[in-house]
């Protein structure tokens, strides 16, 4: 496999918190430890050779059955080098939690809390972490694999 | 003085901008904390328009999905339709026929004029300026009736397929083209005159919502909010998709990251998508516009009426989908507001398992609060306006 | 005794049809169709009578009844009697402010010397002034009363507004009374008899100031801040609805009557044409008998200043449906730092050129 210079990178920096790399379909991809995502991301930004200063986007894919459970997906694009990156933190459902990037990118923020509204995923150390695209009281999260499609909510507002 | 008003007892105002309220269109809810009018703190709740994009995406066939991107970003639906095909057949690993890339630059950019004319509309309507919003809305409708004889609807357009597109250009497109362009340039300058170097417009949007170019890209910023700081980012260009790497249009690109910058290069973009249009409309070349892959893109109705194997195929993708190998991909292209990503992942069935929407103004939105705190209340118009924030796209 | 009743009582009712009867609907239709017009539409064309529309006339008819019919709603805990006292107080100044205004010149009729204005107040314009101070009471009453913050925001803009600008309106109309010397209005109006003592040659700066400061006091876009749609939804008459609100909406029209009068009273020669004078008149028409005479010349009168006053509305019209709208801060900013300033220097100068000539 090719590795590239972002993910040649990231393995001799982090040759513990790594636990693989691929490239599928020209989409260079790491799959690291969640301890360690913190570090990892101040390393893509700041690293002279990577700068990995845009966090495009964040998400989480739910591989139900499977140990982890979950993946926190960041998508990571870096102007000056026009590269793109993606790394997956693996996190299992016994230790929801992992450390919130906000610090690192402020685009963070709602990413994040869309991430914990959706999955439930619980991002320690972000500021504001409530739901934001449903509303309080809302029981469960809704995109993971084991939620029901047709499950109803009861009404919230005012009633008379 | 000072004494006086250490005995005035004031406390701040706290009201409540939206869900239904004239400024926010797309349904979002501004709690803004006022003291007299100047803005102390605003938080914004969207998610009022969240229909569960990504639940259904995952509860329907891959082909199933592309009448839902309309749905996303309903003034430029033909850009989340291309995103969404570009990214399956990123997944699939196939390339579609040169006229279909050319046909699907002209239904992007067409559908980007819509996107561009209707914020900039918007935007002079808010301010007061009736007549600007009129123009420009009668320079859509021109647009949309030309994505109208491309693809039969004007805003759920469900135009381009995984692998291919729905049809051909219709008959006299390019002549259709012409005309449109025409009147779009003509209500382009009457708009110009109104706005541009309107002395009371520029007061109003000059130098409100200002943000340097590092704290725009922390926020995520990418399209024309980005651009006018001065960041040249441009999907089409940097990773070029498509023949956009054929095309030759500029990057319009603003100095400090406020709101007349931000029309400034929305205006200026009007005029590069209709040049991208007419060079893609003159290299075009003849031939299929759909890969010839009976088990991605459905075979015309024709043979699938005479021929066994063409109604096999059919039968198949219509019932179980078409089955991308396992694996993941993301995709970007240049949105009506910015990156629009498709993250998609697949574990080789006909559904999707993960069909992740990276909207624009997600991030665009979550910096409102940055943008307007300390300024005044009637800042909050032109700000939110040039955001452009669609509630389809980011709430899903 | 009686005749002057009957003179009195028929200039009333003249004037009070011709505002609120003819110019408070037909500029609903007019504003209408002139935007329409400025932006490539039809304009209101649907409300026919047994399919004759009237290119959309019967729209403003179709709106009374309408507006009539609808529930008179006062939100809870608002105050009841501030909120119905509100449109009132919006609504009687701006059809008051038309009694000192006149429309024609002096004439003898009948034996009778018929003077066209309904009152000939000595102190004039300034009764002009203090009805337009009264109509602010009605917007802040109207926004306070109606507990709703987006009214209360727009109850204090309009009287932060209306209060600034009086100011330099006031001052830019007394360089006009410096120049003809006299507040009462009819006497301005028989000085510009002379074409080139027109106000607009006299006091061009004043006639801006003016202007611009009237528009403001309208609260009509680009000053319309307190009613600013897109930020306080409908400013102070938010939660008003059926006739209370038509009467903030037909108190705006009026105003707008008004200014163009004043307008056309001060700054361009009131009911005279251009280099014709109202003995020209009467002698040009001595073949209908001197009374006959008198009736026409007040009605070419009359017409002559009516047109200038559709003229001066049309104007306001197209700058409405032209401009965007300010920033709070903005309105205010021009008015103390740029019109306030403005309007003294103008006064001292034409103080000092009045003096030294």
């Amino acid at each position: 496999m090719d590795a590239s210079v972002t993910l040649k990178k990231l393995t001799e920096k982090f040759p513990d918190a790594i636990v693989g790399t691929h490239n599928y379909r020209g989409d260079d991809t790491a799959i690291v430890k969640k301890e360690k995502i913190r570090d990892i991301c101040l390393f893509l930004r700041d690293d002279p050779d990577l700068l990995y200063n845009f966090m495009m986007d964040l998400t989480v894919v739910d591989y139900l059955g499977r140990d982890p459970r979950f993946e926190v997906v960041y998508h990571l694009y870096s102007l000056p080098h026009n590269r793109r990156v993606r790394i997956k933190a693996l996190v299992p459902e016994s230790d929801l939690t992992i450390d919130s990037v906000v610090s690192v990118w402020v685009a963070a923020d709602w990413f994040e809390r869309e991430a914990y509204d959706m999955y439930g995923v619980v991002f320690a150390g972000h500021p504001n972490l409530r739901r934001i695209l449903l509303y309080e009281g809302f029981e469960g999260h809704p995109l993971r694999k084991d939620y029901p499609l047709k499950k109803r909510q009861p009404l919230i507002g005012p009633v008379n | 003085m000072s004494e006086i008003s250490k005995d005035l007892h004031t406390e701040h105002m706290v009201i409540n901008m939206g869900p239904s309220h004239p400024v926010t269109h797309g349904t979002v809810k501004f709690l803004a904390t006022l003291d007299g009018e100047t803005i102390v703190d605003l938080d914004v709740e969207i998610g009022y328009l969240h229909r569960g994009f990504e639940k259904m995406c995952e509860n329907s066939t891959w082909q199933q999905v592309i009448p839902y991107t309309d749905r996303l970003n309903y003034v430029s639906p033909l850009i989340n339709n291309t995103g969404y095909a570009l990214a399956v057949e990123k997944l699939l690993g196939i390339d579609v026929p040169e006229r279909c890339k050319y046909l699907r630059v002209i239904a992007c950019e067409l559908s980007r004029l819509s996107d561009h004319l209707t914020n900039v509309a918007a935007a002079g309507l808010e301010l007061g300026a009736f007549t600007a919003f009129l123009y420009f809305v009668e320079a859509r409708e021109l647009v949309w009736d030309l994505i109208e004889s491309l693809c039969g609807a004007r805003v759920t357009v469900n135009y381009v397929r995984i692998g291919g597109l729905k049809n051909d250009l219709p008959e006299r497109f390019e002549e259709k083209v012409r005309h449109v362009f025409k009147e779009v340039r003509r209500l382009w300058v009457d708009v110009d005159k109104l706005l541009t170097k309107n002395r009371i417009f520029i007061d109003r949007v000059r130098g409100v919502g200002a943000i340097s170019a590092e704290e725009a890209i922390a926020y995520g910023f990418t399209g024309p909010c980005l651009r006018a700081c001065g960041v040249p980012y441009d999907v089409r260009k940097a990773q070029p998709y498509l023949v956009y790497d054929r095309m030759d249009f500029e990057v319009p690109i603003g100095e400090t990251g406020d709101n007349y910058d931000k029309y400034l290069v929305r205006m200026e973009e009007i005029q590069q998508s209709m040049r991208i249009v007419e060079q893609a409309l003159a290299q075009m070349p003849d031939g299929p516009i759909n890969v010839r892959l009976p088990q991605v893109r459905m075979e015309p109705k024709e043979k699938i009426y005479s021929r066994i194997d063409s109604l096999i195929y059919h039968f198949k993708t219509v019932v179980e989908g078409i089955k991308p190998p396992p694996g993941e991909v993301y995709l970007a292209v240049e949105g009506g507001n910015g990156e629009l990503g498709f993250y998609l992942v697949s574990d080789g069935s006909g559904k999707p398992y993960k069909c992740r929407v990276r909207p624009p103004c997600f991030a665009l939105t979550a910096a409102m609060p940055r943008l307007v705190k300390g300024r005044l209340l009637a800042d909050i118009v032109p700000t939110f306006d040039m955001i452009n924030m669609i509630g389809g796209e980011c709430d899903r | 005794m009686l005749a002057d009743v009957i003179e009195s009582l028929a200039k009333i009712v003249f004037i009070f049809t011709v505002n609120v009867g003819v110019f408070a609907p037909i500029l609903g239709w007019v504003e209408r169709k002139q935007s329409a017009v400025m932006q490539d539409r039809i304009g209101a064309n649907r409300a026919d009578i047994l399919g004759f529309t009237a290119i959309g006339l019967f729209h403003s008819l179709a709106d009374a009844l309408k507006l009539l019919t609808k529930e008179d709603f006062v939100p809870a805990n608002a105050n009841k009697f501030f909120h119905t006292l509100a449109p009132f107080i919006a609504l009687v100044p701006a059809i008051a402010a038309f009694a000192i205004i006149p429309f024609g010149g002096r004439y003898e009729l009948f034996g009778r010397e018929i003077n066209l204005v309904i009152a000939d107040l000595d102190v004039g314009i300034l009764y002009v002034f203090a009805l337009a101070g009264l109509a602010t009471y009605g917007t802040v009453l109207a926004g306070w009363s109606s507990r709703s913050n987006w009214s209360l925001l727009g109850g204090l803009r309009a009287s932060a507004q209306m209060l600034s600008y009086e100011v330099a309106m006031g001052l830019s109309i007394i360089g006009v009374i410096i120049v003809y010397g006299s507040l009462r209005l009819t006497d301005i109006g028989a000085i510009q008899e002379d074409f080139f003592r027109w106000g607009i040659f006299l006091q061009p700066v004043g006639f801006i100031i003016y202007m611009t400061c009237a528009i403001a006091e309208n609260k009509r876009i680009p000053f319309d801040i307190p009613e600013a749609e897109s930020e306080l939804v409908a400013g102070y008459f938010t939660e008003y609805s059926g006739m209370k609100f038509v009467m903030f909406w037909m108190a705006e029209f009026l105003e707008m009557v008004t200014i163009s009068a004043i307008v056309t009273t001060l700054f361009f020669g009131a009911w005279h044409i251009p280099f014709v004078t109202d003995a020209m008149l009467l002698s040009w028409f001595q073949g209908a008998g001197p009374n006959g005479a008198a009736a026409l010349a007040m009605l070419v009168n009359i017409v002559v200043f009516f047109a200038k006053v559709s003229f001066f509305i049309w104007l306001q019209m197209t700058i409405r449906w032209t401009l965007p709208r300010f920033r709070y801060d903005q309105v205010m900013r021009m008015c103390w730092k740029m019109l306030l300033p403005l309007s003294l220097i103008n006064l001292s100068i034409t103080g000092l050129v009045v003096l030294l000539l």
